[in-house]
This record gives C-alpha cells, sequence and structure tokens, in this order.
C-alpha cells in the first residue's frame, strides 16, 4: 500500500495534465484556422476538462478532507499545481499548439494503455475510459503532425521551429522521479522508463513521415511534475479561477 | 417549357408545400434571397462563438466549463450545416466568407455586444437562444429543403442552450446578492438586444413580402416579437428579475404583453458597424482566418501530394 498522501499527489499529475491541456485548447475556441479544426481541438479540449474532473474527483476523495474536484482546480495556487511544464507551454501558431498536442500524446496513450492494467482499480477504470479519447488524440495530432510537415516550405519551417521549442520539454514525461517510480513499485503506474522506447519510437517514426528532424542534444527541462513551474502557469491560473477568487465559496 | 410555366410550377409547388431541391429549378432573386439569408445566418453562428468563448477559460467550476464548450462548439456545427445547406445553392464557403470579411455580408448584431460578465453567458443561453429558436422554429418548414433540414438539427440543440442558459440565470439568482445582481445587470444590457433580434417592425421590413409569398419567412417580425416577449416575462417573474422596460404589461384584452418602443436608431446604428464591439468581432475573424492560411494551404498542397504519390505507385504496379 502507498501513503495516500502519495498517491493523491499522484492523480494530481494525471489531473493537472488534462486540466491545464484543456484549458489551453480551450482558448482556441472560435479562433481556429478553420472551422472544422476548430470543432476538432474543443472536442479534445472537452475530453480532457471530462478526463480531469475524474482524476481530480478521485484526488479529492483520496485526500480524504471533503473537498470537491473545483476545490482542487480553482482553489490551490501555482505551486501545488503537478502538471508537466510541456501542456502550460502558449499555444502559440498552430504548429506548436500540434506539436505539444503530439508529443504530449504519444506519451500519453502509452502512459494510459498501461494504466488500464492498474493494480488500482479505480485508477484502472478511469484509465480504461480515457483511453479510446486519448487514441483519437494521438491520431489527430499524428496525422496534423505528418500533414504541415510534410505540406508547404512555411508549413514544414513553422512546425520544425515548434519542435525545436518545444522538444525540451517532452523529456519530463517519460524521465522518472521518486514519485513515479514508488507508483511502479506498487504496481500502481507503469515504469516509465520501459514506456520510453515504444514511444520515442513512435514518434520518430511520425517526424521522419512528416520530414522533422528532431533537435539533437538537447537539455530537457523538469520541475512541473514537482510544482516548479514556468511563468506561464500563473497566468492560466489567474485566469482560470478568477471568479472562484473574486467571489469565494458560491454555487454557479 | 416558357419562364413563365417555370415560375408557375415553382410557386405551385411551394403552394403545395413542397419542399425546392438543389436541383430543382428556381428563380434567380429566390436563389439570391436564401443565399443571403442562410449566410448571413451562418456567420452569426461562427461571430457568436466569439462573445460567449470569451468565458470559456473563466467559467466558475469544471462542469460549467464543459458545458459552454460544448455550446460553442454546436454553435461551430450550426456554421458548418448552414455553410453546406448554402453551397447546395453553388457560392463556395470561401466566397462567403470573403464577404463576411470584407463587411460586405451581416451577421447578426447582437453579437455585437460584449459579455462583461459570467451572467452574460446564461442571459445569451436564455435570451438570444431563445429568440433564435422563436426565428427558426418556422424555419424548419422553409421552402428550401436543404435549409429547412438543417434547421431541424440546429433547433434540437438551440433549445437544450437556452435551457442550460436559464438554469445558469437561475442558479445566479438563487444565489448571493451579488450573483443576483449580476444576473440582473446581464437581462437589463441583453434584453432589448434580444427583441432587436426579430429585425424592423413589420411596416419597415424591406424583404418580407416576397419571403413570405416563397415560404421562406411564414410568421412576421413582430408576430415573433410578441411571442418571444409573451414567452420570456414570466420566466424573468418566475427568476425574480425585472425586464427593463417600465412599459411592460400584461394586457387582459389582447392575452399578451404591451412593451415600450423599440429604440432603433441604436438598432441601425449597431448594423451600421458602431455597436460596442462589431470591429473587434471582425477583426478576430480576420485574424483567425489569415492566420490559419498557411495551415490550409498545407492541407491542400499535402492531399495533392499524397494524391500524386499514389498515382505514381499505380503506375509502377
Ligand atoms: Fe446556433
Ligand atoms: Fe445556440
Amino acid at each position: 500500500m502507498v501513503p495516500s498522501t502519495r498517491l493523491y499527489d499522484y492523480l494530481l499529475r494525471l489531473g493537472d495534465n488534462a486540466l491545464i491541456l484543456g484549458q489551453r485548447l480551450g482558448e482556441w475556441c472560435g479562433h481556429g484556422p478553420v472551422l472544422e479544426q476548430d470543432i476538432a481541438l474543443t472536442n479534445i479540449a472537452l475530453d480532457l476538462i471530462g478526463q480531469a474532473r475524474l482524476w481530480l474527483e478521485y484526488a479529492a476523495q483520496t485526500a480524504g478532507k471533503g473537498q470537491t474536484e473545483d476545490d482542487l482546480a480553482f482553489l490551490r495556487d501555482a505551486g501545488a499545481f503537478r502538471n508537466a511544464l510541456l501542456v502550460e507551454q502558449p499555444n502559440g501558431d498552430f504548429a506548436h499548439t500540434i506539436i505539444r498536442q503530439f508529443l504530449f500524446d504519444a506519451w500519453n496513450f502509452a502512459l494510459h494503455e498501461d494504466l488500464c492494467n492498474s493494480g488500482d482499480l479505480q485508477i484502472r477504470a478511469i484509465a480504461e475510459k480515457s483511453l479510446k479519447e486519448i487514441a483519437y488524440h494521438r491520431k489527430y495530432s499524428s496525422e496534423w503532425t505528418i500533414r504541415l510537415g510534410d505540406g508547404t516550405e512555411e508549413s514544414r519551417s513553422r512546425m520544425q521551429t515548434a519542435l525545436e521549442d518545444l522538444w525540451t520539454y517532452a523529456g519530463e514525461l517519460w524521465n522518472p522521479d521518486d514519485l513515479d517510480r514508488e507508483m511502479a513499485e506498487a504496481g500502481i503506474s507503469p515504469h516509465l522508463e520501459r514506456l520510453q522506447p515504444a514511444v520515442e519510437k513512435y514518434i520518430r517514426d511520425i517526424l521522419t513521415e512528416a520530414t522533422l528532424e528532431i533537435p539533437a542534444g538537447t537539455w530537457m527541462q523538469s520541475g512541473g511534475k514537482q510544482g516548479r513551474h514556468s511563468e506561464h502557469l500563473g497566468y492560466i491560473l489567474a485566469e482560470m479561477q478568477f471568479l472562484q477568487r473574486a467571489y469565494p465559496g458560491l454555487e454557479w | 417549357m416558357s419562364r413563365e410555366r417555370m415560375e408557375e410550377y415553382f410557386q405551385a409547388t411551394i403552394d403545395a408545400d413542397q419542399k425546392i431541391e438543389p436541383k430543382d429549378w428556381m428563380p434567380d432573386a429566390y436563389r439570391k434571397t436564401l443565399i443571403r439569408q442562410i449566410s448571413q445566418h451562418a456567420h452569426s453562428e461562427i461571430v457568436g462563438m466569439l462573445p460567449e468563448g470569451n468565458w470559456i477559460t473563466r467559467a466558475p467550476n469544471l462542469r460549467r466549463k464543459a458545458a459552454l464548450l460544448a455550446k460553442v462548439q454546436d454553435e461551430a456545427g450550426h456554421g458548418l450545416y448552414l455553410y453546406s445547406a448554402c453551397e447546395t445553392l453553388g457560392v463556395e464557403r470561401e466566397e462567403l466568407l470573403d464577404q463576411l470579411h470584407s463587411g460586405q455580408a451581416k451577421y447578426s448584431s447582437i453579437f455585437n455586444y460584449p459579455t462583461l460578465t459570467w451572467a452574460d453567458i446564461g442571459a445569451i443561453g436564455w435570451l438570444v437562444d431563445g429568440a433564435a429558436i422563436m426565428n427558426q422554429v418556422p424555419l424548419c418548414r422553409c421552402s428550401y429543403g436543404p435549409y429547412a433540414r438543417a434547421m431541424v438539427r440546429i433547433c434540437k440543440e438551440e433549445s437544450f442552450h437556452q435551457r442550460q442558459g436559464y438554469e445558469i440565470m437561475l442558479t445566479l439568482c438563487r444565489g448571493s446578492d451579488e450573483q443576483k445582481a449580476m444576473a440582473q445587470d446581464a437581462l437589463n444590457r441583453w434584453w432589448w438586444p434580444a427583441l432587436m433580434m426579430f429585425g424592423p417592425n413589420d411596416k419597415e421590413s424591406t424583404h418580407s413580402e416576397q419571403s413570405m409569398k416563397w415560404r421562406i419567412k411564414r410568421i412576421s417580425n413582430d408576430e415573433l416579437r410578441q411571442r418571444f416577449v409573451d414567452m420570456t416575462v414570466p420566466q424573468a417573474d418566475f427568476l425574480g428579475i425585472q425586464v427593463p422596460d417600465p412599459d411592460m404589461k400584461w394586457n387582459e384584452s389582447t392575452g399578451h404583453y404591451d412593451f415600450g418602443p423599440i429604440n432603433w436608431d441604436e438598432f441601425w446604428n449597431v448594423v451600421k458597424g458602431n455597436g460596442p464591439c462589431n470591429r473587434e468581432r471582425l477583426k478576430a475573424r480576420v485574424q483567425a482566418h489569415e492566420e490559419g492560411s498557411w495551415v490550409r494551404e498545407a492541407a491542400m498542397a499535402y492531399a495533392e501530394k499524397r494524391k500524386q504519390r499514389a498515382e505514381e505507385r499505380a503506375r509502377v504496379a
């Protein structure tokens, strides 16, 4: 048995990744490059918000302090968020949004595939429910990575730039820390180093088809999973939490 | 068949309440009227995403955030069906968008007002989607088949939006004093623009008579407006907030609510482009379109490459 505070921290990682990426994608709504893609990005945002609610509700239950999903989403400060740095990066142009999504989906799919075998039954149930959605996200972001990478001169160069900007945040997803190891030892989550080869292979295959190149020898940033974030998260929360902060304790 | 005979046959089809379909002969003016109306309607759906989208990142809880995302996404879907309906009349979406972006085509003026508080999201669902339903339910029986069928799908979703908006208002009105004040303020600001959504008074309305004859329009602007008032005022009463109209009162003899004069100067001023948000709404649409051009070009270039590669493979095999 892992201590409930450790499980809580782990659940926050899952919930906060989905929440913050969903929040970012929600910024696109009404501003997409074409109506069909506006709808598609909103779809992914909706899936992610739905997943975030399940994870955060379970996290709140685990903490046993009578909190709700909304308390966790709207009343924690940045240092208490446990999402990876990648998902809080700005939308940028459509290329940045697609590369961010692609790197996240490639890893998130492999993770959830394994979480479907988690020793924790509730994690297993949430992962099973989410996996179909994430499979669709991965298909979407992979197809657009290929399409834009192998599209025009301009689109290829925008995608390569996005990859160079964002690749440095990919490593945090699959490099384990103590908490990841502890969860893996307890049979709750997979060993991240065992996921990594397949995830990297998937990424390389798609990027090759997209005629894009993985930046060589890049330093991998980390810290989000432990609560040390980029400057962006504070602004995301300032916006997201505004109503709950301005009018505390009300029903909406 | 002579032109006169064709026109007779066309009008007889309409009078028999049968549908005109894309391949049927139709007078140019009928086609033009439909293109104008359907494209305006499509533009309204996508410009309408902006004021509501404005609150997605600030929705007060996760349930509301998901519901609002889904709602705004529905509006995008409505835009898609309507652009498709318009394409059956021989105009491509790209051309219609150019007309929107150049300011040549109009969209519903209601979306030129700002969403200032969360209560505006409730008020829009309740009043704006409510008025849209009033306008659109008769269009489900419109003489042009593809438009009528699109409206059937759209109306189902609009009535869901309307209930959802009203439920937001209800939650606010049962909440704190601040929340109730927020709801009242939203009603104050959205009420009159919502009444204006039905268009000018019947005696000022330029397109109405011919549209009635073609059964594109079935009920007059003033009648629809009256129905909306009669439906909505009791709903405001139930919420415990007041419609901002000192002349509003129940008329026992007519069985309707009487209401005060509409400020048509404001209406025409906003139509002309002087509403609080006309410029920024249009700019946001133009910007999204322009910034998306490299994406659309790349998608076409890629599709073309794939086609060529498939042809090459077929040649080799
Ligand atoms: Fe709509
Ligand atoms: Fe709607």
